[in-house]
């Protein structure tokens, strides 16, 4: 499972665990646990693209759906990453709130320039949840009551810090990294019928087709060389033939409209980044051991407590990295800004496959989880659905994708 | 052909779980009035049996035919067997801390008067079953208070208070130490006397010898026979070679230690409790371990002996500690498990699934959870080579799984056992510190267990061994120390100890009196 690949590598068809038997019977052997998030969501994106006529897919609006939940986004990477630890934070979307209004305030009503103010506000975040971390890592107080608190308290520091108004707007080089998109460096290109494209887009979306590939045949190759169990070849190629399709087909539709959006940028960024680290890194397997069997972790070693501390600094610092973007796509930051995102934020790593006793879920899944939500939220109000359904849908996902998760694990352990 | 005699017949089970076969027409005939012993292997099926006894698995998950009293037994679920007078007490006792004795034998099954419960009634019922199972308890003294063999107790006045026929025992003795197990064991006489049929499942086969009537031997999930202790002449040996099939002649593989250098000492070792103010747990311990050499530290439950390991291994546990660790002739301080890993120091759990493995995660992730820092460059795991070292060591401990991405929760216990044994000897110790390395694991498991163990004494590493068997520790140290009260009460040589010797000097510091 070192697929650092975006999303996609896992789209739609499961990641049979590199140490299955290779001569097992059913060579399609889908765990259909941990990839019936990603079938659900295809199924999902299928389902609102029939019911929208199409225009779920059209250019303008998958640039929208990406930039309205790329906040969400960012912070279900750092809140995965905490439930698989075993702990949660309700504070997220105060914390949005308060390192909005700090960067706003630096920026607007204390010129100071963008680049050091956006360093001290992320500086900012960072502290808040060394000041949570504190409390949960060290003192032993429960996360679920820390983060309430916190909530509480850095919802307090926004008003503090904004008054009850909003203040902007922002300088126009932070506006463009939340809101905007890549310049046309490289001109247009004719794609036949579906008309212009930006072929710097389009060359990117190439470099990171050529990349998954690249890692996806270093991992398969490096397996094959410790005599490790891989999938079939016709597998591997199909697989990545599909995540290229997906890569390609999002990329050509966004360099139809306006370009990659750069917190589309961001985020590839974050979610390899931690999807590398979660994985790979040592600091990685001790959050798994954590949540997996904390006195077990404790008696193998891990620095339990530092673990725990520096993932809610790292909450804290991607909480300041969603305030920035919510807080420059509006031009503004407000004192409501971030109610309940936390709740969003949580649904998404739980739909992406966390469990609630901790001690697994992936990044990529609470990304897909997301998502989920997103496509949801987009495609109900295209074809005009009230509010109160929307919620509705919402809930209903977030139960079942979790009573699937207690369902398929029940009969695993059943099957024992 | 059921004639009155027999209490309890179960014909044919048959239990089919996806891809397994758990049972496979499985017989059992209790007769009225004993006390009848199960053994077999960890996986050889005694668990789901007495699960489909006891309606967990439900009429119709099942194949066969149960008789209670006679009369055919469809049971949806436990209360089903309950009402008809069967009731199990599981190894894991599930009593509910916070709530009183009388609460607790009284939950489900309240003593109330228009809906609201009597509390002088319960009280006073709860009081007259205490007196039944032998303990001087008040009923109103929280369970959380009492020491695991009593809450056994109130496990079974539970029982009674159900007006059970039949009481089934899932390992009652596992967790007791040998005062509270000849306690219980009196009891069941006691009860077997009162017409209460009692079906015990036990790994002790000293105890199944001493206390049973008949005894039933499972394996792979089939009846393999039933014997009469008394008629059949039955002896511990011909119950194992039943439970594994094969003849043990001898149940510790031969080994001749190569004493080396001193690899260890701790000396004048006080550990205070971190839970009750002022209590010593552990006083003014020495003991030393040389390379190469097998050391046994045996006492009573509750005599320090995890508590001793623990605190040296990084000081895991207790509070004022003091005292000296010397590793290689050297005095080091060990702060933290960090440290205690980085002066060759391993210290295996006697609680593999709690304290031991990540029981959602797979072999390789568990064998490299101690030693990560080894398969890193920079902070960054190699991950084919952590397979690498996992399967060497799937195969060097012989850890019985389809390979090494298997979860490790769904292994037997003595395949858990070896993959936390691979977990420290991955990390290079120069000591290793087994507490209870063969508990809840099978006849043949430890004799691969023991193996191991003289290997790594072969290769010149330390290892003490804690054990609540004497037999094991008999069998299997150079050399034996005693705790009793948190002191060291004795030194033993192999050649010189004796079963009745440790006892004497386990319980020399006069125990409290008894309860």
């Amino acid at each position: 499972m070192t697929s650092v690949a975006p999303t996609n590598a896992d789209l739609a068809l499961g990641t049979p665990s590199a140490s299955e038997p290779g001569n097992s019977p059913r060579k399609f052997n889908i765990n259909l646990r941990e990839s019936g998030i990603y079938i659900a969501f295809a199924l999902i994106v299928v389902l609102f693209a029939i019911l929208t006529g199409g225009d779920l897919l059209a250019p303008q609006n998958i640039s929208n759906i990406i930039i309205q939940n790329s906040y969400i986004l960012i912070l279900a990477i750092g809140m995965i990453l905490i439930i698989i630890a075993g702990h949660i934070d309700l504070s997220v979307g105060s914390v949005v709130a308060a390192t909005g209004a700090f960067a706003a305030v630096m920026m607007v009503n204390w010129d100071i320039p963008w680049p050091i103010a956006l360093l001290v506000t992320l500086v900012f975040g960072g502290l808040i949840g060394a000041w949570q971390g504190y409390w949960i890592a060290y003192f032993g107080i429960p996360a679920f009551i820390v983060t309430l608190a916190g909530m509480l308290l850095f919802r307090a520091v926004t008003l503090m810090i904004l008054g009850n108004r909003g203040i902007g707007p922002f300088p126009d080089e932070v506006r463009t990294l939340t809101n905007g998109f890549t310049g046309g460096y490289l001109g247009n290109i004719g794609l036949g019928s579906l008309g212009g494209a930006d072929l710097f887009s389009i060359i990117v979306g190439l470099l990171v087709v050529g990349a998954i590939f690249w890692s996806q045949w270093r991992t398969r190759a490096g397996r094959q060389k410790y005599l490790q169990a891989v999938e079939p070849f016709g597998m591997f190629i199909a697989k990545i033939v599909v995540a290229a399709v997906v890569v390609m087909a999002v990329i050509i539709q966004l360099a139809r409209f306006r370009n990659l959006p750069w917190v589309l940028v961001l985020l590839a960024i974050l979610v390899i980044g931690y999807s590398v680290v979660t994985n790979r890194a040592v600091f990685g397997r001790q959050i798994y051991a954590v949540g997996g069997n904390l006195q077990a972790a404790t008696l193998s070693g891990v620095k339990v407590k530092g673990v725990v501390f520096w993932l809610f600094v790292n909450m804290g610092v991607l909480a300041a990295v969603a305030g920035i973007v919510f807080a420059g796509r509006l031009n503004q930051a407000n004192p409501t800004a971030g109610n309940s995102f936390e709740l969003d934020a949580i649904a998404a790593a739980f739909i992406g496959g966390a469990a609630v006793q901790g001690g697994v879920g992936k990044v990529v899944g609470a990304i897909t989880g997301g998502l989920i939500m997103g496509v949801i939220n987009n495609g109900m109000s295209l074809i005009g659905a009230p509010s109160e359904q929307v919620m509705l849908v919402k809930g209903a996902v977030l139960l079942a994708a979790v009573a699937f998760d207690v369902w398929s694990k029940r009969r695993a352990g059943a099957s024992r | 052909m059921t004639d009155s005699d027999t209490i309890l017949r179960m014909q044919d089970i048959t239990k089919t779980f996806p891809g397994v076969k758990a049972l496979q027409d499985v017989t059992l005939d209790v007769r009225r009035g004993e006390i009848h012993a199960i053994c077999g292997e960890n996986g050889a099926g005694k668990s789901t049996l007495m699960k489909v006894l006891s309606g967990v698995y439900p009429h119709g998950s099942y194949d066969g035919e149960i008789l209670f009293d006679g009369e055919p037994c469809r049971f949806a679920g436990i209360r089903d067997s309950e009402h008809k007078g069967i009731v199990i007490i599981h190894q894991e006792l599930a009593l509910a801390p916070n709530l009183s004795i009388a609460e607790n034998i009284f939950l489900g099954n309240e003593q109330a008067t228009r809906g609201l419960i009597d509390w002088n009634k319960t009280n006073a019922a709860a009081a007259e079953l205490l007196r039944r199972v032998g303990l001087r308890e008040n009923p109103t003294t929280q369970v959380v208070d009492l020491g695991v063999g009593k809450q056994q107790l109130v496990e079974i006045a539970k029982a009674i208070s159900k007006q059970v026929k039949l009481l089934i025992l899932d390992e009652p003795t596992a967790a007791l130490n040998d005062e509270d197990s000849d306690h219980l064991l009196a009891l069941l006489r006691g009860l077997r006397d009162e017409g209460i049929t009692c079906v015990i499942i036990s790994h002790k086969l000293n105890e199944v010898m001493a206390i049973s009537d008949r005894v039933t031997i499972i394996r792979d999930g089939r009846t393999i026979k039933t014997m009469d202790l008394v008629a059949d002449e039955v002896t511990e040996d011909k119950i194992i070679s039943g439970m594994v099939g094969r003849d043990l002649d001898n149940r510790f593989p031969p080994h001749e230690s190569h004493v080396g250098e001193e690899v260890l000492r701790i000396e004048d070792w006080t550990v205070h409790s971190p839970t009750q103010h002022g209590r010593v747990v552990v006083r003014n311990a020495s003991l030393n371990v040389r390379r190469g050499e097998i050391v046994g530290l045996a006492g009573l439950m509750g005599a320090g002996r995890t508590e001793l390991a623990m605190s040296v291994f990084g000081r895991s546990y207790g509070v004022d500690i003091s005292g000296k660790v010397f590793r290689d002739g050297k005095e080091v301080h060990l702060k933290s498990v960090q440290d205690a890993i980085r002066h060759g120091i391993a210290y295996a759990t006697e609680d593999r699934k709690r304290y031991g493995l990540n029981l959602i995660e797979d072999i390789k992730r568990n064998v490299s959870a101690a030693g990560l820092k080894k398969l890193a460059k920079g902070g960054w795991v190699d991950d084919n080579e952590e397979f690498k070292v996992a399967n060497e060591y799937r195969s060097s401990m012989n850890i019985k799984a389809p390979s090494v991405g298997s979860i490790v929760g769904k292994l037997s216990g003595g395949n858990q056992q070896k993959v936390v044994l691979s977990k420290w000897i991955f990390t290079d110790p120069e000591v290793l510190i087994l507490d209870e390395p063969t508990r809840g694991i099978d006849v043949g498991a430890k004799y691969e267990i023991y193996t191991i163990i003289n290997r790594l004494a072969d290769e010149g590493k330390g290892v003490l061994v804690i054990s609540s068997e004497l037999p094991e520790l008999l069998g299997l140290c150079d050399r034996i120390y005693t705790l009793a009260e948190g002191r060291i009460t004795g030194e033993v040589n192999r050649a010189d100890a004796t079963q009745e010797g440790l006892m004497t000097l386990m319980t020399t510091h006069g125990t409290e009196v008894a309860r």
